[in-house]
Parts: C-alpha cells; sequence; structure tokens
C-alpha cells in the first residue's frame, strides 16, 4: 500500500534520513521506533507532503507521491494525527472534527459526514460529551482523541500517527494504544511513529527500527521485541520488570 | 444542535439592534458634522471588517492594507473624473481591479508567513502610495485628485450629509452579513484552523495558501469600496490619505477592537476615527494621548475592548451571584 523506497529528508545542509526502505500492507499495523531525532518524524512529514526536501521515492497504492500537495495527499486516503496533537485549539470539539471532514465536505457528501461523526463519537463517547467545548479546554488525552478522530473523518485509508503517547499519562496511554489496535481490527492500515516502543511493538504486526536516520532492524514485533539490541536500546531490560509492574 | 440555533439568533438580535441603532442615529442626528465622523466610521469599519478576516481570523498581517483603499479610491476617482464612466461602473472596475493586484501580490506574499509577510505587505503598499504620488499626469500626484463627481442613483443624490450616511452603514452592515457568512462556514472554520496551526490544517487537508490568498482577495475587495465611498464622500482625494500610516491605523484598529471579531471592527474604527476628533482642542498633546490609549488598552485589555469589556461584564455578573 505505501512503499519508501531510499528515502532521504534534509533540512538545509542537515540530513535528517539517510536512505530509508519500508512497507506497509493493507491491513497492517506497522510500528517505526527509535529515540528521539533518528529520523521518524522526518520520515512521516515527508509522506504527508508536510516536508518538500525529499529524495527517494514514496508511493501510495502505486502512484508517487513526489510533489503532491499535502491536501492532495489527504483526499488520496492518508491522513495523519500530527506529532504534539496539533488540534485547532479555539475552535470547538466538533468544529475541530468537521475540519477533519474539510476534504470530504468538497465532494458534497453531507450524509456521508453526518455518518461519519456518529461513527467517531461513539468510538469517542467522551467527545460527545465535550462537542461545544473549545478543544483549547480538553485534557491531553481527550486531545489525543480528538486527533485522532479528526484524521479519522476524512475516512483514511493510511493512518499516519505521530508520537501519540507523547506527554500522557501511562493510563492513558494504554487507552490510545488499545484504540489503535481496535482501529486495525476494524480494517484501517496503521503506521505509527513511537518511542514508546514496547508500547508500540506490542500492538504492531511489523516493526522497523530506526537509529539517527539509518534503518538499522526491522521484523516482525514480536521478534523486536525479543530482540537483545532492542531490548537493550529501547526496552530499557533491566527496568523491563519495574516498568511493566508501572505501566500496566 | 440547540446551541448553535442560539448562536444564529443571537447573531440575528444583534443584527437588529445594529441595524435599529443606525437608523436611529441617522434620523436623529440633524448636525452635519456628526453625521460625517459617523459616515467617516463606517468607511473605517469596512476597513477594520475586511482586514480582521485576514488578520484576525486568518492570522495573515498586512501592513498595506492602505494600498487596496487608495486603489479603490483612486480607480474610482480616475475613471468617473477623468474619463466620465458612471461611478457604479467605476466601483466594478475598482473592486475588480483591487482584487486582482491582490490576487498578483497575494501569490508570492502570502507564502511569507509572520514578520516577513508583514514586511512583504509593507514594501507592497508603500509602492502603490509612491504611484499615487508620482504618476502625476493621471492621479494628480502629491496635490491630489480634485474633480470626482457626486454618487447618483435615479433621483437619488448621494451628497454628504444624511443620505451618504444611510449608503455607507447599508454598506457596512451587508459587509457584516456577508463577513458572518463567509465566518459561519467551512471556509471560516478553516481561516480560523490556519491562524492555529498552518500544518495542522495542511495535514486536515486544507489547502492554505489558496484559502490565504481567497482571504487576502476578499480584504482587498472590502478595501477597495470603502475607497470608493471615500472619494465619492470627500470628493478630493490624495496619497497621504492611503499612505503607511493610514495602513497603521487600521492594524490599529483591528488589535484595539479586538482580533477576531466582528463588533472589534466596529468598536475599532469608532474610536480610532473619534479620538483624533475628541482630541483636536488640543493638538500637540493628541499623539501623546492617543499613544497613552494604546498603551492602556494593550495593557489592561490584550485581547482587544470587546473582548475586554466581555470578560468585565461576565466578572461583574459572576460577582452578582
Amino acid at each position: 500500500m505505501l512503499r519508501i523506497k531510499n528515502l532521504k529528508c534534509s533540512y538545509g545542509s542537515i540530513t535528517a534520513v539517510h536512505g530509508v526502505s519500508l512497507s506497509v500492507k493493507k491491513g497492517e499495523l506497522i510500528s517505526i521506533i527509535g529515540a528521539n531525532g533518528a529520523g521518524k518524524s522526518s520520515l512521516l512529514l515527508a509522506v504527508c507532503g508536510l516536508m518538500k526536501t525529499w529524495s527517494g521515492e514514496i508511493s501510495f497504492e502505486d502512484n508517487s507521491l513526489r510533489g503532491m500537495s499535502p491536501p492532495s495527499i489527504v483526499r488520496a486516503g492518508i491522513s495523519m494525527v500530527p506529532e504534539g496533537r496539533q488540534i485547532f485549539s479555539p475552535l470547538s470539539v466538533m468544529d475541530n472534527l468537521k475540519m477533519g471532514a474539510y476534504t470530504m465536505y468538497r465532494k458534497r457528501m453531507k450524509a456521508e459526514v453526518e455518518k461519519d461523526f456518529k461513527m467517531v463519537l461513539s468510538m469517542f463517547p467522551i467527545l460527545r460529551e465535550r462537542a461545544d467545548q473549545l478543544a483549547g479546554t480538553l485534557s491531553g488525552g481527550e486531545q489525543q482523541m480528538l486527533a485522532i478522530a479528526r484524521a479519522l473523518m476524512a475516512r483514511p485509508r493510511l493512518l499516519v500517527l505521530d508520537e501519540p503517547s507523547m506527554g500522557l499519562a501511562p493510563k492513558i496511554v494504554d487507552m490510545i494504544f488499545e484504540t489503535i489496535e481496535t482501529l486495525r481490527n476494524q480494517g484501517v492500515t496503521i503506521l505509527l511513529v513511537e518511542q514508546n516502543a514496547r508500547a508500540a511493538l506490542k500492538i504492531a504486526d511489523r516493526g522497523y527500527v530506526l537509529e539517527t536516520g539509518k534503518m538499522v532492524l526491522q521484523g516482525s514485533a514480536d521478534e523486536l521485541l525479543v530482540d537483545d539490541d532492542v531490548k537493550r536500546a529501547y526496552l530499557g531490560q533491566d527496568y523491563g520488570d519495574f516498568y511493566d509492574g508501572r505501566g500496566n | 444542535m440547540s446551541d448553535k440555533l442560539s448562536a444564529r439568533s443571537r447573531a440575528r438580535i444583534e443584527n437588529s439592534i445594529f441595524l435599529a441603532a443606525v437608523i436611529l442615529l441617522g434620523l436623529v442626528t440633524e448636525n452635519t458634522y456628526y453625521l460625517q465622523i459617523m459616515t467617516f466610521i463606517g468607511i473605517n469599519t469596512l476597513l477594520a471588517l475586511g482586514l480582521n478576516m485576514l488578520m484576525g481570523y486568518a492570522g495573515q498581517v498586512s501592513l498595506g492594507h492602505a494600498a487596496f483603499y487608495g486603489i479603490g479610491a483612486y480607480a474610482t476617482a480616475i475613471l468617473s473624473g477623468t474619463y466620465a464612466l458612471s461611478p457604479w461602473l467605476a466601483l466594478i472596475c475598482a473592486v475588480g481591479g483591487a482584487v486582482l493586484v491582490a490576487f498578483i501580490v497575494g501569490l508570492p506574499t502570502l507564502r511569507l508567513s509572520g514578520y516577513y509577510l508583514g514586511m512583504g505587505t509593507l514594501g507592497f503598499g508603500m509602492i502603490v502610495n509612491i504611484l499615487f504620488r508620482e504618476w502625476s499626469s493621471v492621479t494628480g500626484g502629491a496635490s491630489g485628485f480634485v474633480g470626482i463627481p457626486v454618487l447618483e442613483a435615479g433621483p437619488m443624490v448621494f451628497m454628504s450629509g444624511k443620505s451618504y450616511f444611510f449608503l455607507v452603514w447599508a454598506v457596512v452592515l451587508a459587509a457584516i452579513l456577508i463577513c458572518r457568512r463567509i465566518l459561519r462556514s467551512r471556509m471560516g472554520r478553516a481561516l480560523r484552523a490556519i491562524h492555529d496551526g498552518e500544518n495542522a490544517a495542511l495535514a486536515v487537508g486544507v489547502n492554505t495558501h489558496y484559502l490565504k490568498l481567497k482571504v487576502f482577495m476578499f480584504a482587498a475587495a472590502l478595501g477597495a469600496v470603502a475607497g470608493f465611498l471615500y472619494a465619492h464622500f470627500v470628493l478630493f482625494i490624495s496619497p497621504e490619505s492611503f499612505g503607511f500610516m493610514v495602513s497603521v491605523k487600521m492594524v490599529t484598529m483591528v488589535v484595539i477592537g479586538g482580533m477576531a471579531s466582528i463588533w472589534g471592527a466596529l468598536l475599532g474604527a469608532g474610536l480610532l476615527t473619534l479620538l483624533p476628533e475628541v482630541l483636536h482642542g488640543f493638538a500637540e498633546y493628541e499623539m501623546i494621548v492617543f499613544g497613552l490609549v494604546l498603551m492602556l488598552v494593550m495593557i489592561f485589555m490584550p485581547q482587544g475592548l470587546t473582548r475586554g469589556f466581555l470578560d468585565i461584564y461576565h466578572a461583574s455578573r459572576k460577582k452578582r451571584q
């Protein structure tokens, strides 16, 4: 579905991604893990068209995304939940969701959009309660749910999530990851980028490990979870038991 | 759903109050000086409304908005004055011309953001002003343009006084309704989304550049209409009415009145038009008082007067409860 070949991203003279290749098949949940500055977000920005200075090849459903603007990529079927949520805080929750359906309104699909409202509101009942509240007044977890719901309103065939666990309490993180799993089970293809490697690999089918802009490891999520290098570098093996006791 | 309805009916009530106030003021006021001041407030409100859409809602600062005001005024002056075209046809040309210029200027400049956009529009405003000043064979140069015809529509002659007052305020009301309509629409939501985060807006599929360009053109159109009304009201125009200071004054109107507020534009325009008139008596201190008022508003009501007054109102209501 999504195929990335030898992707290089650079900000001026600084190269953030050095030739990364990966693929996402229909119905899969793929996690990309890596530390801060590994190039995870740059990769996603390139996929969504928010970063222009990349070379290599990105194709979605066999169409190249080169030169496509972010709006046309959304229309093509890729929707992003941006890093740090980036909900529209001065708009109401409802208006945020309407913004998510921005590309749908154009197609005059009012009835369909209404259906999607019902779908996301039943998925996130808390948003229904908060419908008229300004999005900026929501808690972090609620904002993350809103960001996911907003992305779903565009009816993506590929949902891209950038660090959905960032800055959230462990309990909320669990809930968010459960939601992501549910979405996958409903047939949404998902590309997830996370620093929280354990949680991300637990729900993923396959995973990729990025390190300073290079792909250092890839494999099924189960393999990666028991891989010694991954354990040492990202799962904090020595603290594993402690973390498990606290986090779950 | 009920909230949406109440917001809509509240808007209707606000509009009715506004309409009643305008009619009442127009009928009661006999003093030509007051009528004239109120007409100027109306013209400035049009300018502030347009700029507010661009600045207050979409978050794009323009420091050259007086250029469109000037283009509207000079276009109608030249077409109806020099070439004896009907002013109403001239209006269409003026608005069309301003929109076209906005399109050409906005295409590259709106790719800029923040200070850079401010600088870009500032430069544009200065170039246009120099054009008014130096192209004297057409614009009359620094000494101004004389011989702008009076507006007529059938048996109606819009010569200062009440008729012009009502003409201007009818246009203001229409502009308010149009702005409201836009803000309620999908485009209005998208504008506010751009203000909050351009990347996030892009990520949900908003073509931000195109939308910014559209609102820039809309603001230019309102500016040109204001320029048209100004030219046929004072019947004499000169470059300094459309200079850099006028652009700054427009920005001040929006900020003082309250960003992202329709009534804020009205309030800001009213205040900034009245203040110099009130301060006429002690002319040499005018700028000091003017600056002081601006400083006080910014310190105590940084969100502008509309928000500030609303906050005071809500606070006092809470206290009573």
